[in-house]
């Protein structure tokens, strides 16, 4: 009954997003503002409606009820409240709906912000937002209901929104549980990380769209979505590295990052996002690259749809198509929708998008950006390549063909140590014009310095030359930006004489955006220097021990001491933990207990590494198999992960930058008028 | 004069990437093929990259702890989307593969941890090459369990 009623909710926010997008349109094309404003509101009214459709999911998640196929399939008695909660975004259906419910969120929140300055924004914006909105929710109304119930007949089972005449409601008296490998607080928090991202994104597109509908095509709309850009852009960021530990806490396999096509259809919008953060300060600074902003805003709004698509349905992880449900050509049709549309709409404001300087020099700033821009570009381009390959090969040759993630590593790393290079070069360049002589003058010191660090580590460390290259960008990029860190900070106390933590403090808070920026240069090469670690360093051995027994690894020894055996039965699970004591050079560490757990709703095994983390290395063992006491003893695979936890530790750095970055000035049009009724009085005062 | 410069920039730069990723994908592209595919080809896809999809029969799986070695069989399933649903989903074409003897086999090798998901009935995507012997080396290998829904009902409805 409870299900009907939270069905009844879904259709009822359905209807409401139609009508909005449709009164939006309509009051704006006839010019009734009552019709707009009616549309804002009912806009409003979807974010309260979605949220008692979540609700009344929650409650039947957390209170068994297995008559609700969506239930049966991602929960079970034997797991905790907090999991059936977050078992919403555990299946397809229940993550459409959460989607729809955070862009909810997000909808409400952009139409009570101030509008009177870009009232005429306001109806597109709406516009937009419903459309996708209806997407995403008429997806579960007609095709993935969450809450179809099972109903019996005499055929047998099977799950309808309705009771189909001459059946009865049937409740399965458990359910299939959540997959073991979901069951941890990394998936509780990564998707919606993930998917916050995503839908924050629809935001800028809104804003573009409205743009180029209305001919308002100057920067506003940049300026307008800028936070909310680098908020989204934070949160898919996170969302990213969140999967990546993730995978290294639970998938056992000792990596972060497999070039799987799911990763890459959360990495491809990414690598938009982050082209377009950067060119659109060329906009905003130049009055450039107008058209390349818009495709690139557009190519992110399309791939977050094509990315939410990807990471739900299996498309591409399983070799087999998705066939089931009508769901995947619908994704692609309205792909093209809002591509063709948008594209439409580009090339009937291609005049007003025209730049408004041009560029002149190879290396000034705006043509480093640029090349940064490409960059990115090629990298989304690797991987789509690689995701299509299949499909194409088996277009033109019949054979169906797939790259992996060699292919991957190989096309993308010279395209990062190009990037790398960039992040070096373009903080020191200049505006407008800038030669290799002002360029050379400004980095000379920042090189000799990375190369002074390189014959250090090529000394002390490695000889491996892809590792050097590594390293020698990775110390430019550091020292670069200390360097323009320190240069301001040091105009600062000579001008203000303040000391120069004050110096550090102030020029942060005034350029907030630039200096955010720098902070996160520097986080992203923490974490390249973790990512450097374990692809060209990691070791690995594995042996099977008997009690007492030991095994050693670069300069780690362990000794096998103990195995047990229990089971915990409110939560369904086996444990076999096994005790290993870590040795250093001969010193005792500590212990290390790897597991392997095994959950009997789902009839599956996961395997839970001991890990030891440090600064220097992360040692990584897992317990492969073992037999009774008496036998041949336990088996073990044993990792060391040079320089991993750096990985870690840039993306909290990150965090801290992106907010910098997007944190909210006092009033930015405040500030703007006060700074130039200063320029005025000075102005007339030389008079 | 200004405008060829940045062309030609570009140019150069879409060259890179074009040659990068001709290369990268000549070097590591991995021919897809279902049992039956690698059957009659035989001698000649010997020692090329592979990448093989078949479904496992439990009953074959051996696991070597001493050794890491992990031996098993596969039988055919078809590649092709619309032959699978004709056979009513992965699920069912994955249980008909094991349950049907005259449906092609392979064998397979893989050195490493025993995957969680390896068990009857699941769908094996391996990735590796063919030896000479007639096995199926493995160097990467993902499973797939789907669940047949029909099935699980009745079976929990018992309880």
């Amino acid at each position: 009954m409870i299900a009907n009623f939270g069905f009844g909710i879904l259709v009822i926010s359905f209807s409401v997003t139609l009508y909005s997008a449709f009164a939006a349109i309509y009051g704006e094309l006839k010019k009734i503002p009552a019709m707009v404003e009616s549309a804002r509101r009912a806009m409003l009214l979807t974010w309260p409606l979605l949220t008692l459709t979540a609700g009344i999911l929650i409650y039947l998640l957390v209170n068994n009820h297995f008559e609700v196929q969506f239930v049966y399939e991602v929960t079970s008695r034997s797991m905790p409240n907090y999991l059936k909660v977050t078992a919403w975004w555990g299946g397809q259906a229940g993550s459409l709906l959460f989607w729809s419910w955070l862009m909810s969120a997000f909808a409400s929140l952009v139409t009570l912000r101030k509008w009177d300055r870009d009232r005429e924004f306001l109806p597109w914006v709406i516009a937009v937002a419903c459309i996708t909105m209806a997407f995403f929710i008429g997806m579960n109304v007609f095709f993935e209901n969450p809450f179809a119930q099972l109903y019996q007949n005499l055929e047998g089972v099977a799950a309808y929104t309705f009771q189909p005449a001459g059946s009865v409601l049937f409740a399965p008296e458990d359910g299939r549980g959540l997959n073991p490998l979901l069951r941890h607080p990394g998936m509780v928090i990564h998707p919606p990380m993930l998917y916050l991202g995503f839908v924050s994104f629809v935001i800028p597109y809104a804003f573009a769209m409205s743009a180029l509908i209305t001919g308002r095509t100057d920067d506003r709309w940049i300026r307008l979505t800028r936070r909310w850009t680098l908020w989204a852009w934070l949160f898919l960021s996170f969302g990213l590295v969140l999967g990546g530990r993730w995978a290294y806490d639970v998938l056992g396999w000792g990596g972060y990052w497999g070039w799987d096509p799911v990763e890459i259809a959360a990495f491809m919008p990414w690598l938009t996002g982050t082209a377009f953060l950067h060119s659109v300060m060329i906009q905003e600074k130049r009055g450039m690259l107008k058209q390349w902003n818009m495709i690139l805003v557009i190519l992110t709004y399309d791939l977050v749809i094509f990315g939410t698509f990807l990471t739900r349905s299996g498309v591409l992880s399983s070799v087999h198509a998705f066939a089931q449900s009508a769901i995947g050509p619908l994704f692609f049709t309205f792909i093209g929708f809002t591509l063709i549309t948008s594209v439409a709409l580009i090339i009937y404001r291609w005049e007003s998008l025209k730049t408004e300087t041009q560029m002149t020099s190879l290396l000034s700033r705006e043509a480093l950006f640029l090349l940064n821009n490409l960059l990115f570009i090629s990298i989304l381009v690797v991987c789509f390549w690689g995701v299509i390959f299949p499909l194409i090969s088996e277009l033109f040759t019949g054979q169906k063909v797939t790259v992996g993630p060699p292919f991957y590593e190989r096309a993308t790393s010279p395209l990062f140590a190009a990037l790398m290079l960039l992040m070096g070069i373009a903080p020191l360049s200049a505006w407008g014009q800038s030669t290799v002589k002002t360029l050379g003058r400004a980095i000379w010191k920042p090189i000799i310095g990375a190369i002074v660090v390189t014959a250090v580590i090529f000394a002390t460390y490695t000889q491996n030359p892809g590792a050097l290259i590594g390293f020698f960008l990775i110390a430019l990029v550091i020292l670069v930006t200390i360097y323009e860190y320190w240069r301001g900070a040091n105009a600062r106390q000579k001008s203000q004489g303040e000391n120069i933590f004050a110096a550090f403090w102030t020029l942060t808070g005034r350029n907030r955006r630039r200096y955010g920026g720098y902070i996160i240069h520097l986080s992203m090469m923490l974490m390249a220097v973790g990512i450097l670690g374990i692809e060209i360093f990691q070791m690995e051995t594995q042996g099977t021990l008997k009690q007492g027994e030991s095994l050693s690894l670069s300069n780690y020894e362990l000794r096998y001491k103990d195995i047990a055996q229990w089971d915990d039965l409110p939560s369904g699970v086996n444990y076999r933990r096994a005790v290993l004591e870590v040795y250093q050079d001969g010193n005792y560490l500590g212990q290390l207990a790897p597991r392997i757990d095994y959950y009997y709703d789902s009839q599956q095994n996961m395997t839970i590494p001991g890990q030891r983390s440090t600064m220097r290395d992360d040692l990584y063992v897992l317990l492969v198999d073992w037999e009774p006491v008496a036998a041949t003893g336990a088996t073990f695979k044993v990792y060391v992960n040079p320089l991993v936890n750096w990985l870690w530790l840039g993306s909290l750095l990150f965090l801290v930058g992106v907010v910098i970055a997007a944190w909210p000035d006092k009033d930015p049009e405040r500030v703007a008028v006060s700074v130039r009724r200063r320029v005025e009085q000075q102005t007339s005062a030389a008079d | 004069m200004r405008i060829n410069k940045f062309v030609i920039g570009g140019l150069l730069i879409l060259g890179a990437v074009v040659f990068l990723i001709w290369t990268s994908t000549a070097a590591n592209a991995e021919y897809f093929l279902t049992i039956d595919e690698l059957n009659t080809k035989g001698a000649g896809v010997v020692d090329k990259n592979l990448r093989v999809s078949g479904a496992v029969i439990g009953d074959s799986i051996q696991y070597d702890a001493q050794n890491l070695a992990l031996r098993f069989e596969v039988a055919h399933v078809p590649g092709d989307n619309a032959e699978l649903e004709t056979e009513g989903g992965l699920a069912e074409a994955l249980h008909q593969a094991v349950m049907d003897p005259t449906r092609s086999r392979m064998q397979v090798v893989y050195v490493g941890p025993r995957p969680d998901l390896l068990r009857n009935e699941a769908q094996a995507i391996m990735t590796g090459h063919l030896g000479a012997d007639g096995i199926f080396y493995a160097e990467e290998l993902l499973l797939k369990c789907p669940t047949r829904y029909e099935e699980a009902v009745p079976e929990q409805a018992e309880l």
